[in-house]
């Protein structure tokens, strides 16, 4: 591997200004793509949540069509396993058998035991509940990301192209599902078709989540549509078709990501909140808000079944915020980074050093 | 503007007019009130069906029915407006009229302490961009975007109601506990001051000496049990904070209005002792009230008396003082009130609730005992529901504040020679507030909405609740109640934001040109 010379990001010119060279010489694309790759917050969350999904889904048996992964973890959601006794402290049973803490800090060593996250108060092993769990909220999530970002960008890309007549018609929907708090939509449908099973769930959520995202979506098309280039390509015979694909999606593309990121922060916590309030997933099946919701009242004698799914929650929304503000970060073409006293100092050292 | 009002007015009643269409019928098509008795084997069902179909109107199909609940709703406009009766046969409006003060009780304080908050915060981190601060301020308001507020809520029961009690039965800190607490509030302290590194110590190290004293103090004194302020301590805090806000309104160099804020806290001090003897008397709130016109017709007086000319910023910053020296007054009265509070049968040692609106078993009477109590109930929610919502605002004024220090004026006003604090508050922060004003109004409306959570988590009966209750028992009308509401305040917030946008923005016309 070679190490290559870090490229100084100010320079100073010869008659003493100092100039920004950090985008010197780069598409769109590079200075995007370069940005983001230096944005350490999002790269953590990526491979933080990288790790947690992979983690997640390759725990339990998974079914897809007639092919069936059996998963590395011994126990489903439906096994009811004795409860584990030892190492319990005041009489309880089923507390958490994973350690962290090696021997020689006077632990019993890292290990994962036979429960790691413990038991619930029928006996079922928790870490499998836990995974089931994370499965069904980052499920939900995906699909309402998907669902709502592509009817956000279809009807925000609509009204905003074509303008007029159109553009009343579609935004007036939009104003009517924007009324309604996304949480009593997401109650009345959560409480209908919550038993139709988790994807029919997320794709009810979805239907309804898009309103933010066409907004932002048809300010951009409609600023973007009376550009130059788009004036070119008009007079170049393009049709809407392809000014609409080629020329403004591709200029509109960086606030859809950032919005659909948020709206996916926003996602996971509308489902927990949902089967927190008893309209989201409903048993057998479990979903890391429902976890919560059952186990909160036993927080005093068993905290495990209180903090694990919490944990995985808050793991994942932070992760996601954070790759949507490294986004947001990366497409903004305003942002510049500030100079600041160090930098022009370093420059000017930079300058002395070469003369 | 007339006329742009009233063809707002006019969109207005067309939006409300279709998403109530719209979720009449989502709500009445996807549930069955009756499901339960049709598939009963009580003798008495069919009988039970028939009148239920009768008294819900279920026989006509929702679209039409729709109708029938629109017709209540119009009946605004020749006086006999109704939203219909609840499934308990009462009155839809009343049942949501009654609740809307809980709800606004819930929310209002925290909504003002996360604006607080959140908007100085998220200023200090702009101007400290790419600091130590700032990262770690990032790094906290996505954590806190991030957490279920049911989450947050059974943490906040454990550890600050459950457990802060059972520290009060004897309230000593450990050493250890002491130090890190120390540490904590110091580093928060030095990295919002900001500067290199040898200041960065210095008061990191003042900062973290003087809480351990006061802490130390504190202990000695008893104070959690009887906290009280005193006269004096009431008299240094007011001057603190007559310091503070001429120093963010004027500048400390400019001794009018020094002058006229320290008359504030001198004028308090004089009357601390017949202001304890006021509020013991009747009629608490007329007594506060017409405190609060005393206090601001002497800070006029002042201003007039110590600056003969450009009195308006002396006066505001009096002004400001005054009310804040009378919250500090009342402060001190609810601190007094404490012990016998903290004493009595109902609270017995437990002074932190962790449900319920307010204490039943608590002797009504006192007013300063039964206000007291109010806000111990508030404390928790508060708390909650300020953690989730002031990180929105942490971005989103750093973001505006960083957009508007970019702006040529900002570079005009340094260019001629202004301070840095006139600078920032008067160029910077005012622009700063335009965008956040309209975020803020809009959600004041949102979050009556939003509490369904908090209510639950924290037993309150307010909008949240009769939500639920609307829904797990197919109250059609209850439900439409509750939202016909929220969504008519979201609105109008909505085109209240938009006025107010234009009166602090000369820059935007409303309804120009159109």
């Amino acid at each position: 591997m070679i190490l290559r010379k870090k490229k100084p990001e100010f320079e100073v010119n010869t008659d003493g200004s100092i100039v920004n060279k950090e985008t010197e010489g780069l598409s769109q694309g590079q200075i995007v793509r370069k940005r983001f790759l230096q944005h350490k917050g999002a790269m953590i969350a990526i491979f933080v949540l990288t790790s947690i999904v992979l983690f997640v889904f390759s725990a339990l048996k998974l079914k897809i069509g007639p092919w069936t992964y059996p998963g590395w973890w011994k126990y489903t959601i439906e096994d009811l396993p004795d409860f584990a006794l030892e190492g319990c402290a005041d009489g309880l049973v089923g507390c958490p058998t994973m350690s962290l803490r090696p021997t020689w800090l006077g632990g019993s060593g890292v290990q994962l035991g036979e429960h790691p996250f413990g038991q619930d108060d029928i006996g079922r092993d928790y870490f499998a509940l836990v995974m089931r769990g994370a499965q069904r909220s980052l499920m939900v999530t995906v699909i309402i990301g998907l669902i709502g970002g592509v009817i956000g960008t279809v009807i925000g890309a609509i009204s905003g192209f074509y303008r007029g007549i159109v553009d009343s018609v579609l935004m007036r929907i939009t104003d009517f599902i924007i009324t309604v708090p996304s949480i009593i939509i997401g109650s009345v449908i959560g409480f209908h078709f919550g038993n139709l099973g988790v994807a029919f769930l997320a794709f009810y959520l979805g239907l309804f989540a898009w309103t933010g995202l066409s907004r932002l979506v048809r300010g951009e098309f409609l600023t973007l549509r009376e550009r130059e280039f788009v004036d070119a390509a008009r007079v170049a015979g393009a049709s809407n078709r392809r000014i609409i694909f080629k020329h403004i999606l591709p200029n509109a593309v960086g606030i859809i990501i950032v919005s659909v990121t948020l709206l996916m922060s926003g996602a996971i916590l509308l489902e927990t909140a949902l089967s927190y309030l008893g309209f989201g997933v409903v048993s057998p099946d479990v979903s890391l808000g429902s976890l919560i919701s059952q186990y909160q009242e036993s927080f005093t004698t068993r905290p495990w079944l209180f903090w694990y799914p919490g944990l995985f929650i808050i793991t994942i929304a932070l992760c996601i915020n954070f790759i949507g503000d490294g986004l947001r970060d990366a497409f903004d073409p305003r942002q510049r980074r500030r100079i600041t006293r160090k930098d022009r100092q370093s420059a000017r050292v930079a300058m002395k050093a070469k003369s | 503007m007339f006329a742009f009002i009233m063809r707002r007015l006019g969109t207005l009643g067309v939006i409300l007019f279709g998403s109530s269409f719209l979720l009449y019928n989502l709500a009445a098509l996807s549930g069955d009130p009756i499901g339960e008795l049709r598939t009963s084997t009580d003798p008495e069902a069919p009988a039970q069906i028939a009148a239920l179909t009768r008294s819900l109107q279920l026989d006509v199909p929702p679209p039409l029915r729709y109708f029938y609940w629109l017709k209540g709703v119009l009946g605004l406009f020749v006086g006999n407006f109704s939203l219909g009766e609840t499934r308990s046969s009462e009155p839809v409006n009343v049942a949501v009229f009654e609740a809307i003060p809980t709800t606004v009780r819930l929310v209002i304080t925290a909504v003002i302490v996360a604006i607080i908050l959140g908007i100085s915060i998220g200023i200090v981190t702009a101007l400290r961009q790419y600091s130590k601060f700032d990262y770690s301020m990032t790094f906290v308001s996505f954590l806190l975007f991030s957490l279920p507020i049911f989450w947050v809520a059974v943490l906040l029961k454990q550890f600050m109601a459950i457990e802060f009690n059972n520290w009060l039965a004897s309230p000593t800190i450990a050493p250890r506990a002491m130090m890190i607490i120390a540490a904590v509030v110091a580093l928060i302290l030095a990295s919002a001051v900001g500067g290199d590194r040898k200041k960065f110590w210095k008061v990191f190290g003042i900062a973290a000496a003087s809480t351990v004293v006061v802490l130390l103090l504190l202990l000695q004194l008893n104070w959690f049990l009887q906290p009280r302020l005193g006269p004096i301590g009431f008299f240094f805090a007011s001057v603190g904070a007559a310091v503070l806000v001429t120093q963010l309104s004027v500048g400390l160099s400019h001794k009018q209005s020094l002058r006229a804020a320290l008359s504030m806290s001198v004028m308090g001090l004089i009357s601390y002792y017949p202001v304890q003897w006021l509020f013991n008397q009747e009629k608490q709130p007329l007594i506060i009230f017409g405190l609060l016109l005393l206090t601001i017709g002497f800070a006029v007086v002042a201003s007039i008396y110590f600056a003969k000319v450009d009195r308006g910023p002396v006066i505001r910053t009096a002004v400001l003082t005054g009310i804040l020296t009378g919250l500090l007054m009342i402060l001190d009265k609810l601190m007094h009130t404490w012990e016998p509070y903290f004493n009595s049968d109902a609270v017995n040692g437990r002074p932190v609730p962790t449900v319920g609106q307010t204490n039943s078993l608590l002797e009504a009477g006192d007013y300063w005992i039964s206000l007291l109590d109010v806000l111990m109930h508030l404390v928790l929610p508060t708390i909650a529901l300020t953690a989730i919502s002031f990180a929105g605002y942490i971005r989103f004024s750093r973001g505006t504040m960083l957009e508007v220090l970019n702006q040529d004026y900002i570079r005009t006003a340094r260019a001629k020679g202004l301070n840095e604090r006139t600078v920032i508050m008067r160029h910077a922060f005012r622009n700063t507030m335009i965008p956040i004003t309209t975020i803020i109004v809009s959600d004041f409306a949102g979050i009556l909405g939003g509490a369904i959570i908090t209510e639950r988590v924290f037993g309150w009966t307010g909008m949240g609740t009769l939500f639920n209750k609307a829904i797990n028992t197919f109250d059609l009308n209850l439900l439409m109640g509750v939202f016909f509401l929220t969504a008519t305040l979201a609105l109008l917030a909505n085109l209240v934001a938009d006025l107010l946008y234009s009166v602090m923005d000369p820059r935007i016309r409303v309804g120009a040109g159109e």
